[in-house]
């Protein structure tokens, strides 16, 4: 039976919402090691044989099934990085629930770097949710820099929720993807950087398939004196749409620069990047300081609306 | 009971002082529907935003219920009772008309609950509790979500800034009946309506008439009303907007 501390307990209740021990397949992966693995009938997680990560290998046909592979670091100073291979069969609907939550009490830094691939067979969906979260008053920096690559096949779908609200100090995201025809990848990522955090999103989605599309939408929140990089960048090379998006609301001294690229080397790529940068309209305040809440709290409904 | 005594508002203008309401005193009663009229930029819409504490006098004093409330901020002045609907309504990214709701009546209304105050002003309500109030809506539907919000609140007073503006001819006759129902159950509660409709003005105790940021007239409605027909202040033709782009009477 799996035994989990009040940390580690905490920490997976932020990164994956898990209260007790999933249902189904898991892989909960604790200070460099995997603390508790359990794969189900269609799902089937296998240690590489390097021991640098996991296989999560799902049959084809998989229904209504999820995985869980969260990781929690408590241990100051340790620094890894974990290849994650997914093999997600025909026809299969599942959702995946990685995430990573740092608690770092001491000086030195906590860094885990997470590589994530996924091949996505024909016909199959997959919903993806990473959730990021740091804690701890060590002066050591938490950091998580995860790259993910996504290889969708034909007619596959992909919808990959991102979240990183809070604590993590430094994060360097790069997602790369490849679409088949009629295939389609959604990402929707909500980040909010604090203090004097770095956040650096970079997604570079190429399109090869007839009627495939992307639709990659960020809304991120920058307070105090954090610095957000969005750099969104979409290939067509074939009839497809695509779509980018970041909505960001800057606060106190932040910073952030959106870099939307797009590209279209076929005449029927429709390419369309929105990007919108400022401070929360002082009427939006005004109006929710006229139900009764203060500039504060209106502030914080405002952002927390934003986010959600 | 509120009252406004010699209140003035002067803004900065480049380098020289404008004063947009020059010494305005009068009183809205407890169980009253007060309709403030008057030509287009004689200072209705800054009078009702000085009652809201959106913006503050100059000079002169607010009172509620005896107590001086002239530096109260917004959030105090709702916490006392004052509800305010924008005339333009503010749109939120990510905030769901059941959250500004539940904002507004300040607790955790159930969400049929929340569906009454939108049936009030004419929304099939399980098509809106969950939308976001967002460009998504249009001006109308907006309009009649900030009504629904300042009913929520069912404030000691409660401030409508031209409701009519924005919406269509069909709203414009509900939002009557919710006014004229909010009137029968008003009790020690009063209302204030910014509008030159003459059928809002008709569904009013009392008319104040504003005219360059001047009190031009007060009084039971029998007695300004008809020295208003016929101009500005009291417009018969409310022209709206018709579906097909032509306007339509009512």
């Amino acid at each position: 039976m799996l035994k989990l501390d009040e940390m580690q307990k905490k920490l997976l209740e932020e990164v994956a919402d898990l209260h007790a021990v999933p249902e189904g397949a898991y892989n909960i992966r604790s200070n460099g090691k995997s603390i508790g693995r359990s794969s189900s009938a269609h799902i089937h997680i296998t240690s590489k044989e390097d021991g640098s990560g996991i296989v999560v290998q799902i049959d084809p046909e998989t229904k209504k099934e999820s995985v869980h592979i969260p990781v929690v670091m408590t241990q100051t100073g340790l620094k890894e990085v974990v290849y994650n291979d997914f093999y997600i069969g025909k026809d299969a609907d599942v959702v995946i629930v990685a995430g990573c939550g740092i608690d770092n009490c001491g000086n030195q830094d906590a860094q885990h770097d997470g590589i994530h691939r996924f091949f996505v067979d024909p016909g199959a969906k997959v919903k993806y949710v990473e959730k990021h979260y740091g804690s701890g008053e060590g002066k050591g920096k938490r950091i998580l820099n995860p790259v993910t690559e996504v290889f969708l096949s034909e007619n596959a779908y992909m919808e990959m929720e991102m979240v990183q609200i809070k604590g993590v100090d430094d994060t360097n995201r790069k997602t790369v993807a490849k679409l088949d025809a009629g295939s389609k990848l959604v990402v929707r990522e909500r980040l909010m950087t604090h203090d004097e955090q770095n956040a650096v999103s970079t997604y570079d989605v190429v399109m090869d398939g007839a009627g495939s599309s992307a639709d990659v939408v960020s809304r991120s929140v920058a307070r105090d004196r954090s610095f957000q990089k969005f750099d969104a960048k979409l290939v067509g090379n074939a009839e497809c749409s695509g779509h980018t998006e970041c909505d960001s609301i800057i606060m106190d001294e932040g910073r952030i620069l959106a870099v939307p690229g797009l590209e279209a080397n076929h005449v029927d790529a429709a390419l369309v990047h929105e990007a919108a940068i400022g401070k929360i309209a002082g009427e939006q305040i005004i109006k929710l300081m006229t139900l009764g809440l203060t500039e504060s709290e209106a502030e914080e409904q405002i952002i927390k609306g934003f986010l959600n | 009971m509120i009252e406004l005594e010699h209140v003035s508002f002067e803004v900065n203008d480049e380098k020289e002082g404008k004063e947009i309401i020059h010494d305005v005193s009068f009183k809205i009663p407890d169980g009253q529907l007060i309709v403030i009229t008057g030509p287009n930029g004689g200072g209705k819409s800054t009078l009702a935003k000085l009652i809201a504490g959106i913006e503050k006098p100059t000079s002169g004093k607010i009172w509620m219920d005896g107590k001086d409330i002239t530096g109260w901020s917004v959030t105090e002045r709702a916490r006392a009772g004052i509800a305010y609907a924008f005339q333009q309504p503010v749109r939120f990214k990510g905030i769901r008309v059941l959250d500004l709701i539940r904002l507004a009546k300040g607790e955790k209304l159930a969400v049929s609950d929340a569906c009454v105050y939108l049936s009030s002003v004419g929304l099939c309500a399980r098509d809106y509790v969950n939308r976001e109030v967002n460009a998504s809506l249009s001006g109308g539907e907006l309009k009649r979500i900030e009504i629904a919000t300042v009913l929520a609140r069912e404030g000691h007073l409660s401030i409508f800034d031209e409701p009519e503006a924005g919406i269509d001819l069909w709203s414009f006759k509900n939002l009557i009946s919710v006014f004229e129902e909010m009137r029968q159950r008003i009790k020690d509660r009063s209302i204030l309506i910014i509008s030159h409709q003459e059928r809002i003005l008709n569904i009013a105790d009392q008319i104040v008439v504003l005219r360059a940021g001047r009190l031009d007239a007060a009084g039971p409605k029998d007695e300004i009303l008809p020295t208003l027909i016929g101009t500005s202040s009291a417009s018969p033709d409310c022209r709206f907007q018709a579906p097909s782009g032509g306007e339509t009477e009512c």
